[in-house]
C-alpha cells in the first residue's frame, strides 16, 4: 500500500483553502435531528449552539435554497417540505413534497427542487415560485440519493433496494440511464467540476466513481480500517472539495471519515468522529467541515487544512442531514 | 485430523476455482476492471442496457399445509396469505428494478396437505421450466422434495424449516436456507443472556419432538457460550381446548406451583415451540425472573415493528400491499425470492447453474434491512443473517453481540459453524 507523506497530505488539504480569509468567519451549520423534531444551528466561530428551531416530523434531508435566504426541510413524517427563514428561523410555510420526503437537491438555478419519496419510489419534482408538484419521476425501489450536476442539466437519484443511480436530464425530466451500483447506495455526489460522480454502497461497503457523461466506470473506494469489521464500514455522505483533489466519505458505524485522494481513489486516513456518522457538509470556505453522528448524538467538527478532528458538539437526537449557510 | 484438514483444503480448492470461475465470468460479463489494469483497456461502462429479449424468471411458492395447533394468543393466529404475502412484495420489488432490465419475475403458489401430492404439483412445475421454488414445509416434506428434484435444474430455498438436521447430516445440494437454523435461534439467544449475565438457566420443556429440539439445542447453547442449566423440568401438558370463556385462575395457580422450588436462577428459558405453554410463563413463575426462549424474549429473523436500517419504508411497503404486519415467515419468503432476484440483476440471466453458481460465491451479496449484508455459508448453503431478540411489541437487541469473535464473520457465532459441520452434499458439487 503506497503511503503518502504527512507533509503531502497537508499540503493537499491546505491547497483546499488557499486563498480564503485569514480570518475566521462566522458561518451557520444547520444540523436537522431526526429524532427530536427540531434543527440545531451552530455558529462555526464559536463552534457553539445558538438556536433549536422546532421543526415537523422526522426531519431528515435538508437544503438552502441558492440565495441562501431559505431552509428547506423535509418533514418526512409529515409528508412536506417545510421553509424557514434561514436568518431569522421563523416558519414560512409548506410545499409539497409526495409523501415520505427523505432528501432534496435545489437545482442550481434555484427553481425547481427534487425530492426523493423514499416509500414511493418516486422523485417529485416541485415548482418552488408556485408551490406546486410539476411532476413525479418513476425510479427504483427506496429513493434516496439526490445529486445534481452543477451545470443543472443532470439529476441523480439513487434506489436503495433497486440498487441503481438513475440518471434524470432535467430538462425532459426523464431518465435516460440507469447504472447498476453495489448494495443499498445512498448518496449521488458531483464533483465540483461536474466530470465525477461519486454513489457510496451502505452494504456494499464501497464508493463507485462514475463518468456521468458517458456512465463509463472511473474506479472503485474500498474501505480497510484495522481493528473495524469490514461490515460496520458503510459508506454513506460523500463530499468533494472545490479544487477536486480530496473527497471526504462518512462511514456510518465504522465511526469514521474517510479522506480520499480522488486521483488515485485510495484512502489517505481516516478521521475519527462520532457514532455513525452519516452526512457531512463544508463550511463555504472549506476550512471546516461539519459531521452529523447519529448514535452519539453530536456533530465533529474536521480542521480540513490539518486533516484533525478539532471538536464535538452536543446537538439534539439522531443528527441527520447537515448543511452550512455562507453567513 | 489429517483427514478432516484434506478435506478443508479440498473444499477450500473448489471454493477458490468457484469464486475464479465467477470472477472471470464477472469480467467478461460486465468488464469491470480491478485498479490495476484501468490504464490497459478501454473503461467499461456501467449502464444498464435492458435486455433486447425480455427475461421471464417463473419462480414457485411451495407450501405443505400442516395441522398447526391454535396458539394461546388471538393475537398469533397466522392469516392465510403468511408467507404468501412476503412473496408478492418481493415480486413487486423484483419487477420494479426488473423494468430497468428487460426482465419480469412472476410468482405461482402450489399449496397441499398430502407431501405426494405437493412433491408432484411442484415436479409438474419444473417440467414446465420453473428453476427456482421457495418452500415453507415440514423438514420431511422438503427433504423429499430435494430427493424428488435431484436430477432437475432447480434450486429449493428453505423458507420455513428451522431443523438443524437440514443444514447437517442431512443437507442437500439443491437446497439453501433463508430461514435461520434453530441452533442459530438459540445462540442469538443466549448470546445476549451471557452478555446481560443472566447465566444460570431454569429450562422448562414441552413434550413435543420439536420441543425436545428447540431445548436440545439452547443446551448447546449454554456450554458453547458458558451458561449453566441448574434446573429442567417438562411441562406435561393436557390441552384440552385451547379458549375457555374462563379458567385464568387455573392457570394462575398452575404456573406457580409448577415453577416452585427451583435452584437459584436468573432467567426461565421455556422450550415450546407447540405454543401450549409458553405465553402463560411471563409474570406467573414461582420466582420473579424474565421468560425467554419460545416466549417472553424471543430470537427472530424479522419483528413487525423493527424500524431500523430503513426497515420503516419496507414495512410500510408491506402493509400498504397486504394490509397487515409483516411476519417472520413473510420476511424468510421475501428474502428468498430477493435473493434470486439479487441475482439475476447482477448476472442478467435466468439461467439456474450460472445463478446458483454466483448465490454460493463470495461475491453475492443481499441486503435485508439489517444493516449489514446477508451471504450464504458456502459450505452448506445456510444464509448468515443478524438475529433479532423482541418482546412482543419491540426490538430488545439484535444478535451476534457485541465481542463474539470470529475469524472470518461474526454471523458465524450463530448456529453451527464450519468446522464443526456434517454436511456433505455441498463437498461434491
Amino acid at each position: 500500500m503506497k503511503r503518502v507523506s504527512t507533509l503531502l497530505m497537508s499540503l493537499l488539504a491546505s491547497s483546499i483553502v488557499a486563498g480564503a480569509a485569514t480570518q475566521a468567519h462566522a458561518y451557520r451549520v444547520f444540523v436537522s435531528n431526526e429524532k427530536d423534531n427540531t434543527i440545531t444551528v451552530i455558529d462555526s466561530e464559536k463552534l457553539e449552539v445558538i438556536k433549536t428551531i422546532k421543526v415537523g416530523q422526522r426531519p431528515r434531508g435538508i437544503a438552502l435554497t441558492r440565495d441562501n435566504k431559505r431552509l428547506l426541510v423535509c418533514a418526512s413524517d409529515d409528508h412536506t417540505i417545510q421553509v424557514f427563514d434561514a436568518t431569522t428561523y421563523e416558519y414560512i410555510r409548506n410545499l409539497p413534497s409526495g409523501s415520505d420526503p427523505e432528501l432534496l437537491a435545489v437545482h442550481p438555478s434555484g427553481n425547481p427542487i427534487y425530492v426523493a419519496n423514499e416509500d414511493d419510489n418516486l422523485v417529485t419534482v416541485v415548482d418552488i415560485e408556485k408551490g406546486a408538484v410539476i411532476t413525479e419521476i418513476p425510479v427504483g425501489v427506496e429513493p434516496e440519493g439526490m445529486g445534481i450536476s452543477p451545470d443543472g442539466k443532470v439529476l441523480v437519484n439513487t434506489s436503495e433496494t433497486t440498487n441503481m443511480a438513475h440518471f434524470i436530464d432535467t430538462a425532459t425530466m426523464k431518465t435516460f440511464d440507469n447504472v447498476l451500483v453495489d448494495n443499498r447506495p445512498r448518496v449521488a455526489e458531483f464533483s465540483p467540476d461536474g466530470k465525477q460522480l461519486w454513489v457510496s454502497a451502505e452494504i456494499g461497503g464501497t464508493i463507485t466513481v462514475i463518468d456521468p457523461a458517458t456512465r463509463k466506470l472511473i474506479g472503485k473506494v474500498n474501505f480497510d480500517i484495522p481493528g473495524v469489521t469490514k461490515d460496520a464500514i458503510q459508506p454513506v455522505g460523500v463530499r468533494i472539495a472545490k479544487n477536486g483533489k480530496l473527497a471526504f466519505a462518512a462511514l456510518g458505524p465504522a465511526n469514521r471519515v474517510a479522506v480520499i485522494d480522488t486521483a488515485t481513489l485510495k484512502v489517505e486516513k481516516y478521521l475519527l468522529v462520532g457514532q455513525r456518522v452519516w452526512n457531512l457538509a463544508f463550511s463555504p470556505d472549506e476550512q471546516m467541515l461539519f459531521t452529523t453522528n447519529g448514535t452519539s448524538n453530536d456533530v465533529s467538527v474536521v480542521d480540513v487544512p490539518n486533516l484533525k478532528v478539532i471538536k464535538s458538539i452536543r446537538v439534539g437526537q439522531l443528527p441527520w442531514g447537515v448543511v452550512v449557510a455562507p453567513n | 485430523m489429517i483427514v478432516k484438514d484434506r478435506l478443508w483444503a479440498l473444499r477450500w480448492s473448489r471454493t477458490a476455482a468457484f469464486a475464479l470461475c465467477v470472477a472471470v465470468s464477472n469480467l467478461a460479463i460486465a468488464g469491470f476492471p480491478t485498479a490495476a489494469s484501468a490504464q490497459d483497456s478501454p473503461a467499461p461502462s456501467t449502464s444498464v442496457t435492458p435486455a433486447a429479449e425480455k427475461l421471464n424468471v417463473p419462480i414457485l411458492y411451495a407450501r405443505e399445509i400442516r395441522d398447526v395447533p391454535l396458539p394461546l394468543s388471538l393475537l398469533d393466529i397466522p392469516p392465510p396469505d403468511d408467507g404468501l404475502a412476503g412473496g408478492k412484495l418481493a415480486i413487486s420489488d423484483n419487477n420494479t428494478t426488473g423494468r430497468f432490465l428487460n426482465q419480469e419475475f412472476k410468482l405461482e403458489t402450489v399449496e397441499n396437505a398430502k407431501p405426494d401430492a405437493l412433491i408432484a404439483d411442484v415436479l409438474a412445475k419444473v417440467a414446465l421450466g420453473t428453476s427456482f421454488i421457495v418452500v415453507d414445509a415440514s423438514a420431511d416434506t422438503l427433504l423429499a422434495l430435494a430427493d424428488a428434484l435431484k436430477d432437475k435444474d432447480a434450486l429449493l430455498l428453505n423458507a420455513g424449516a428451522p431443523d438443524d438436521r437440514l443444514r447437517e447430516e442431512q443437507c442437500r445440494a439443491n437446497v439453501m436456507h433463508v430461514a435461520p437454523s434453530r441452533a442459530m435461534l438459540t445462540d442469538a439467544l443466549g448470546q445476549y443472556l451471557v452478555w446481560k449475565k443472566w447465566t444460570k438457566w431454569f429450562l422448562v420443556s414441552g413434550t413435543r419432538p420439536e420441543d425436545k429440539a428447540y431445548a436440545d439445542e439452547l443446551k448447546r447453547t449454554a456450554k458453547r457460550f458458558g451458561a449453566t442449566i441448574v434446573e429442567e423440568r417438562v411441562f406435561l401438558n393436557d390441552t384440552g381446548s385451547r379458549r375457555t370463556d374462563g379458567g385464568h385462575e387455573q392457570i394462575q395457580q398452575q404456573i406457580p406451583t409448577f415453577t416452585q422450588a427451583a435452584k437459584p436462577h436468573d432467567v426461565v428459558l421455556v422450550a415450546d415451540e407447540g405454543g401450549q405453554f409458553g405465553e402463560y410463563f411471563p409474570y406467573r413463575t414461582w420466582d420473579a425472573r424474565p421468560v425467554a426462549g419460545t416466549a417472553g424474549l424471543v430470537a427472530t429473523p424479522w419483528h413487525p415493528a423493527l424500524e431500523l436500517w430503513g426497515g420503516t419504508q419496507f414495512q410500510n411497503r408491506f402493509r400498504r400491499m397486504n394490509n397487515r404486519i409483516m411476519r417472520p415467515l413473510d420476511y424468510n419468503v421475501w428474502l428468498a425470492l430477493r435473493a434470486v432476484g439479487e441475482a439475476s440483476t447482477r448476472k442478467r440471466t435466468g439461467n439456474i447453474k450460472e445463478l446458483v453458481t454466483y448465490m454460493r460465491s463470495k461475491d453475492f451479496e443481499l441486503a435485508a434491512f439489517k444493516g449489514v449484508k446477508t451471504t450464504f455459508r458456502e459450505w452448506n448453503g445456510q444464509l448468515r443473517q443478524p438475529l433479532l431478540l423482541t418482546t412482543p411489541k419491540l426490538l430488545v437487541s439484535v444478535s451476534p453481540q457485541p465481542q463474539f469473535l470470529h475469524q472470518f464473520s461474526e454471523l458465524d457465532t450463530l448456529g453451527y459453524d464450519k468446522p464443526e459441520t456434517k454436511c456433505k452434499a455441498y463437498l461434491t458439487k
